[in-house]
């Protein structure tokens, strides 16, 4: 790794470490917070997976597959330790952030929730971390309250706070705003809840776990979902951590092998955790090269990944915000992580993209998987810049020289 | 594929011609007395039209488009809504099957005078992910007349 070269500035240079990227000199990525690049080690530990310990984990005598099974268990072990879960067995391998919600929509939801209970989230959340929840109150006949936002794009805690009574059951929020890049304040959600209700607090970790230390045990939730294609790891694999005693008390999601302990023809009795919420082969493969991942993001320290994000997140707001005509949505900075969402004149955020892409710079553009909060930003769509480990000062330089090119193009500056 | 795309295609994309519909959308507003009348979004990327068809038998007599979008779905409806007024129920199928070719990248599409103006949209066509953009308004379009049928 090379991850000194520039330690002057306290800025990371690794390009060179993700192959796609050191392929493609004028690529300008963009777009992590939608899914990040892999560095060879990801790549490299998928590969030795396969070549060296694959076989079906859990099933075989033979010693190939024990080897496959604790490559599988130990991958769960370090990213457990990665994520701050001192008992790795609450963290259940799953596709990704979107299962590990509808995970605990369907099974703690449909034994837990009943009709005339409450089932909270707030505008900001991805579809992922809403329609799970709207479709189990539909379900339940549950109300379905979503909380509001404040001009500038925070949860409006006094709305939260009002929509929080002895009828919650389940309170869903967003770690991170995937559109926005708003930080919400854990803690303090955390301990409102509490103090109003009895209900159990749901977390949407897939941008803060890539993003900034997550310690699980340290956050007093019940549930936290992540996905590791966003943390440098494989597409396909993520996880839901969750408190053992709700975990060993909830009834399975998925059934068929490796989730079962005994069938008989008229019942069947549950594996213990986490293979419970474990169906079928597991995704071991990409369970090691996630595990490969956490252990890159360690090496480096997710202190300095932080830090390297918001110092180019700061840099892009000061030269985007001096464009004229182009509008930064969000709290301030300091209240972000690496996400810069923007408009600029009539230009469509899709006309941006595009003529962004050809400068190489891929942003996203569209209504971010969050519809609910575009209806209330009163935008169809915004463009989003993301910020990761890997870029750098050019990536803005690119950005800047394409939005420039945009308002050349539709005739905002003389041509 | 190289990565990444060159800047001339990105200049082909935006013709003067498209800036100019985006810019003065013709047609644009709301039809008294419609006959046929379709809304219609693009999940996607939550670009929106309504468009409003009046007949006087087997012809447009006249037609309007509303909404919101990017560049090439709102010069794609004013275009559209501009160059079948007028026009009779099978010029109109004909006319939709040359713009489709003209998306799908079919040569022989982009010296159909009869698309006039919309040729200007020829270079959507190197563009995968802004094709639906371009379809917008004439999938309105063909619900509207199958609704009318």
């Amino acid at each position: 790794m090379n991850l000194y070269r520039n330690a002057r500035s306290g800025e990371l240079t690794v390009r060179a470490d993700f192959p796609l990227l050191a392929n493609n000199p004028g690529l300008h990525y963009l777009d992590s917070a939608a899914t990040s690049q892999k560095p060879t080690v990801v790549l490299d530990a998928l590969r030795d997976f396969y070549e060296t310990a694959n076989a079906n984990p859990h099933r075989g005598a033979y010693s190939l597959s024990v080897r496959a099974t604790e490559c599988y268990h130990q991958a769960r072990t370090r990213i457990a330790q990665f994520l701050g879960v001192a008992d790795s067995d609450c963290l259940i391998f799953t596709r990704g952030t979107t299962e590990g919600l509808n995970l605990v929509a369907s099974s703690w939801g449909l034994a837990n929730v009943g009709s005339g209970d409450e089932i909270v989230v707030t505008a900001m959340d991805h579809h992922a971390n809403f329609v799970p929840w709207q479709v189990l109150a539909m379900r339940t006949g549950a109300r379905f309250r979503v909380c509001e936002l404040t001009g500038d794009g925070r949860i409006d805690l006094d709305s939260l706070r009002a929509a929080l009574n002895a009828k919650t059951r389940i309170v869903a929020f967003s770690h991170v705003s995937n559109a926005l890049g708003t930080i919400n304040p854990l803690g303090e959600i955390v301990r409102m809840v509490r103090e109003r209700s009895d209900a159990i607090v749901v977390c949407d970790g897939a941008q803060s776990a890539p993003h900034f230390p997550v310690s699980f045990d340290s956050l007093g939730i019940d549930f936290y979902a992540f996905s590791g294609h966003k943390m440098l790891g494989p597409m396909g694999i993520g996880g839901l951590i969750g408190r053992r005693a709700m975990l060993e008390e909830m009834p399975p999601y998925q059934t068929g092998g490796d989730m079962i302990e005994f069938v008989h023809d008229d019942r069947t009795t549950w594996n213990v955790l986490p293979h419970k919420f474990e169906a079928g082969t597991p995704n071991a493969a990409n369970a090691v090269g996630l595990a490969a991942a956490v252990e890159y993001l360690d090496n480096i320290g997710m202190d300095r990944v932080i830090g390297h994000e918001r110092s180019l997140m700061l840099q892009a707001q000061e030269r985007l915000s001096a464009i004229d005509g182009l509008h930064v949505y969000g709290p301030p900075p300091a209240e972000r992580s690496g996400v810069l969402s923007f408009t600029m004149n009539d230009v469509h955020p899709h006309d941006l993209a595009t003529i962004l892409d050809g400068e190489g710079v891929c942003i996203r553009a569209g209504h971010h998987c969050a519809q609910p909060l575009m209806r209330r930003l009163d935008v169809p769509a915004t463009a989003r810049a993301s910020f990761y480990i890997y870029n750098n000062e050019g990536d803005i330089d690119a950005l800047v020289t394409g939005i420039n090119k945009a308002r050349e193009i539709f005739g905002y500056v003389p041509a | 594929m190289s990565l990444p795309r060159s800047s001339a295609e990105i200049s082909a994309l935006y013709q003067e011609m498209i800036l100019d519909h985006y810019r003065r959308p013709r047609n644009k507003g709301v039809l008294e007395n419609a006959d046929a009348s379709v809304e219609m979004k693009n999940p996607l990327c939550g670009d929106e039209i309504a468009l409003q068809l009046q007949f006087d038998g087997n012809e447009i007599k006249d037609l309007k488009f509303s909404g919101r979008g990017c560049s090439i779905s709102q010069a794609s409806a004013s275009m559209m809504t501009q160059l079948l007024k007028g026009k009779s129920k099978e010029e109109i199928g004909a006319i939709r099957t040359q713009f489709r070719d003209l998306m799908l990248g079919v040569p022989s599409a982009e010296d159909e005078s009869r698309l006039g103006s919309l040729r200007a949209l020829s270079g959507v066509a190197r563009f995968p992910a802004r094709v639906k953009c371009a379809l917008l308004a004439w999938n309105a379009l063909e619900t509207a007349l199958a609704d009318s049928e």
